[in-house]
């Protein structure tokens, strides 16, 4: 009977925060929030601390290198072929090739999700690969993919300045917005309109002009094709004078990157974005203001901004909790991580993430996934469903086990090492009650998959 | 320019518009829609060629296709040589081409600019609705429709966004397997807004596949690759019809957005799409629908005249598009583009508003009144 009371004090949803730390579920919406799919370990690891001291942590411990070690071919960049020097085998060779990489690209980048002990770094890699966009179709070379993905891992919880030059310079993103073919007799607008439009101040803050004058002034930044490095090419170059929302001078791609990163609309954009990947759909804009103001305060950077996000009341509000959508990454990362899935083929997620929607290196355009309920459409829920069917049916009696995998009931249960492992698998599982409360007199497997076919497992 | 001086001028260019007609009813299920959307801006000065034009050859020095090469129309415009297969359907006077399709004030943006085609919006106005999603609120859709709109593919559900009674599959029998696992709908209908889009969407699904029938046999063979498999399930819930109505079915061909070197990507995306057509058509034929189906395609803007340094094209504005079914009036509509008349970012101005379009289908094609939809009221043109 203590042992009772003591768990509902422990798991009851609207546990208040203990002296002792923040309970359990505070932390489960911490982490679920900020990497993907909680573990119960960790959950009970952050339980134990207050609400500053598990943002501390998670801001604090943040790697900049994976864990994973990428495949081989990362450290030779192949300079590209012309396509008629080689016979139609070749290309077909070189273009298999290519595939493989990109496969085993994903495989890492999956890998890494998966086991990285701070799963804030990829959550943010994957954060600012949505809006750094590039995509390996158009890109074509899986080494310089690997390269910017190393780059905004490297930045990630930095600055986001130097996370905007550097990638303005990034040789998959010139090659993705045409930023290596743009010269000064013809310039290519596609880098400049996306820069103003998606990376810093939004729709509706620039004009037509300011597009056309800023391409100019990216003119001549370009790829040196041998090495598959950033060079600038002085010939490509426009020296001439251009007008930048209302500033004019002998710009250089530089210059106009720091005309963008001083307009308040910048950081504010940014942070409504950064609201709609933490806390919910509906940015608050008073508060989108005052951490945009920290923001720019603390020379743009991303912890600093994290931190205030992290620790703002709407990201705690009980209004807020289990409202956003799981991306098709949170679950299938969130998955394997929770059910404790060792075994599972990283090809098959790489693949399940993909037919769900969300193929990475190769976003569905330059401006990313839309995210949010357009996750969830008849045919990805379907699925989403066929998948827990398939990954949770591991080690069952009766069933031939057609794929590796090794979820295992038992030893799934003793980790909690409660009375009532029922009510510990529901907090572990889903952020809310669940729609559909599985009968007590099913098999803790059956309980197990309820939980996990339940609408509110889509949530986090 | 403002919408007076728009309608006038839609009046002097003397387009055929027909006067307007109201009335408020359902849409009718028997009258179904096919939408087409070219993701990326599909260059619509290489889709149908002003050939005899001697600024259209000035401006693409290397883009410019050769006139031996054009499929020509009339003594100025013809086809690009990969749509030859749409001759055919040209012939039997059932695919309209409409030019000049745009809007005031164009926005340059891939993603707004898409916004404003498929929520009907003005160029400075935001709406969250797609304009079908508005359209099937209006006007409630008869009991024995399943799904104001299938979505076939993996694409979001564009203008059918936000109706409560649209579907996204890719494949039948797939669908329905999976639909059957669902279990029972909770009782209670949850607060949460994202939790009762998924109730809402496992409700629909319940519905659906109990009436869609799959694995109809069609004579006809679809192109390969994923807009010919999009097709054929775009077909097969067609053919489900007469147990399981739908309106209108949406799909799309992604990759137009053609900055550099343009000439095989847009070669190759509109021989899928003049091949995927010309499918499309013959299976309606099959079912006996074709005369009840109108197929309209969609870009967010087409692209500059001037060609740029890489052989491609940037963002540009007005277009052509097509529509296709039985009972279509074939032929050119709208007007050319006036490629003398170029704005400050060197694109042309358009000459029949997009929304127009939608006018001539909730009027003409579905009879509905179509001002409660699109804020306003647009001239219908003479396509059907």
């Amino acid at each position: 009977m203590i042992q009772r009371l003591l768990f509902f004090c422990l798991f009851g949803y609207n546990a208040t925060v203990g002296a002792a730390g923040m309970g359990l579920a505070d932390a489960w919406h911490l982490l679920a929030r900020t990497g993907f799919g909680p573990t119960w370990p960790e959950i009970r690891e952050f339980a134990a601390l207050s609400r500053t001291e598990g943002i501390d942590r998670l801001l604090t411990a943040s790697r900049v290198q994976a864990v994973t070690p990428p495949p081989a071919w990362v450290a030779v960049y192949p300079p590209p072929v012309a396509l008629r020097d080689l016979s139609p085998q070749e290309q077909q060779r070189r273009q298999q090739v290519k595939r493989e990489q990109g496969r085993e690209l994903r495989v890492w980048w999956l890998t890494e999700m998966r086991n990285a002990p701070t799963p804030l770094t990829e959550h943010m890699t994957l954060f600012w690969h949505n809006h750094f966009t590039s995509a390996l179709p158009k890109v074509s070379s899986p080494v310089l993919m690997y390269r910017q993905n190393v780059l905004l891992r490297h930045h990630a919880l930095r600055r986001f300045d130097v996370l905007l030059h550097e990638i303005a310079k990034d040789p998959a993103m010139l090659i993705y917005l045409d930023g290596a073919v743009n010269r000064k007799r013809q310039p290519n607008e596609n880098f400049a309109r996306e820069v103003m439009e998606l990376f810093t101040l939004g729709e509706g803050h620039y004009r037509e002009a300011d597009v056309k004058d800023a391409a100019r002034a990216f003119t001549g930044w370009s790829l040196d094709r041998e090495t598959g490095e950033f060079c600038f090419r002085p010939a490509w170059h426009d020296g001439g004078t251009k007008t930048i929302l209302g500033q004019t001078g002998r710009f250089d791609g530089d210059a106009v990157l720091d005309i963008l990163l001083a307009q308040p609309e910048t950081a504010a954009h940014v942070v409504r974005k950064l609201w709609r990947e933490f806390i919910s759909l509906q940015p608050d804009e008073a508060e989108v203001k005052r951490i945009a103001e920290e923001f720019r305060k603390q020379r743009y950077e991303i912890r600093a901004a994290l931190r205030c996000l992290l620790n703002s009341p709407a990201f705690w509000a009980s209004a807020h909790r289990g409202v956003l959508v799981k991306s098709p990454l949170d679950f299938v990362i969130g998955l394997q991580r929770q059910l404790d899935l060792k075994t599972l083929e990283q090809n098959q997620v790489v693949q399940r993430a993909a037919q769900l929607g969300q193929n990475v290196f190769a976003p569905p355009n330059v401006k990313g996934w839309p995210g949010g309920e357009a996750w969830l459409d008849s045919r990805a829920l379907l699925l989403r469903r066929q998948i827990v069917q398939q990954w949770s049916m591991a080690r069952r009696p009766r069933k031939p086990l057609a794929q590796n995998l090794d979820f295992a009931i038992k030893p799934w249960i003793r980790q909690f090492e409660s009375a009532d492992w029922r009510e510990a698998a529901q907090r572990l599982l889903l952020p809310l009650p669940p729609l559909r409360q599985p009968a007590a007199i099913l098999s803790p497997i059956e309980i197990v998959q309820a939980l996990l076919l339940d609408p509110v497992y889509q949530l986090k | 320019m403002k919408r007076r001086t728009f309608l006038l001028t839609l009046a002097g260019a003397g387009l055929g518009l027909s006067p307007i007609r109201s009335q408020t009813a359902a849409p009718s299920p028997n009258r179904l829609l096919i939408l087409i959307a070219l993701k990326g801006g599909n260059d619509g000065l290489n889709t149908l060629i002003p050939y005899a034009d001697p600024r259209y050859r000035i401006l693409r020095p290397d883009l410019a296709i050769p006139v031996d090469q054009v499929v020509k129309l009339s003594e100025q415009e013809g086809l690009h040589p990969q749509l030859a297969p749409l001759r055919e359907v040209w012939q039997a006077g059932e695919l309209a081409l409409v030019r000049g399709v745009g809007y005031p004030e164009p926005n340059l943006s891939h993603f707004r600019s898409m916004d404003i085609w498929e929520t009907a919006s003005a160029s400075d106005e935001t709406l969250t609705t797609g304009w079908l999603a508005r359209c099937f609120a209006a006007h409630s859709p008869p009991a024995n429709l399943i799904a104001a709109g299938v979505a076939v593919g993996n694409d979001a559900a564009g203008p059918l966004q936000g109706s409560a009674n649209a579907l996204t599959l890719t494949d039948i029998a797939l669908f329905q397997q999976q639909a059957r696992w669902l279990g029972l709908a909770p009782s209670t209908v949850p607060p949460n807004p994202a939790l009762r889009h998924i109730v809402d969407v496992e409700n629909r699904i319940r519905q659906a596949a109990s009436q869609l029938k799959r694995g109809h046999r069609f004579e006809t063979t679809f192109p390969e690759g994923p807009f010919g498999r999009a097709l054929r399930t775009a077909c097969e819930v067609i053919a489900s019809r007469k147990r399981a109505s739908v309106a209108v079915v949406h799909l799309s061909l992604p990759d137009f957005d053609t900055h550099v070197r343009q000439a095989p990507r847009q070669g190759r995306l509109l021989r899928q799409l003049a091949e995927g057509l010309v499918s499309l058509r013959a299976a309606l034929r099959e079912l006996g629908v074709w005369n009840e189906a109108l197929v309209m395609t969609y870009s967010e803007f087409g692209r500059r005249p001037q060609q740029n340094a890489n052989r491609g094209t940037d963002h540009g504005t007005a277009s052509i598009q097509f529509v296709l079914g039985g009972s279509v009036r074939g032929g050119f509509h709208g007007a050319a583009l006036d490629l003398t008349n170029l704005d400050g970012n060197g694109n042309p101005h358009f000459v029949l508003d997009f929304r127009s379009l939608y006018a001539t289908v909730l009027e003409k094609w579905w009879g509905v009144e179509s001002r409660s939809v699109l804020g306003a009221q647009f001239e219908t043109v003479k396509l059907i």
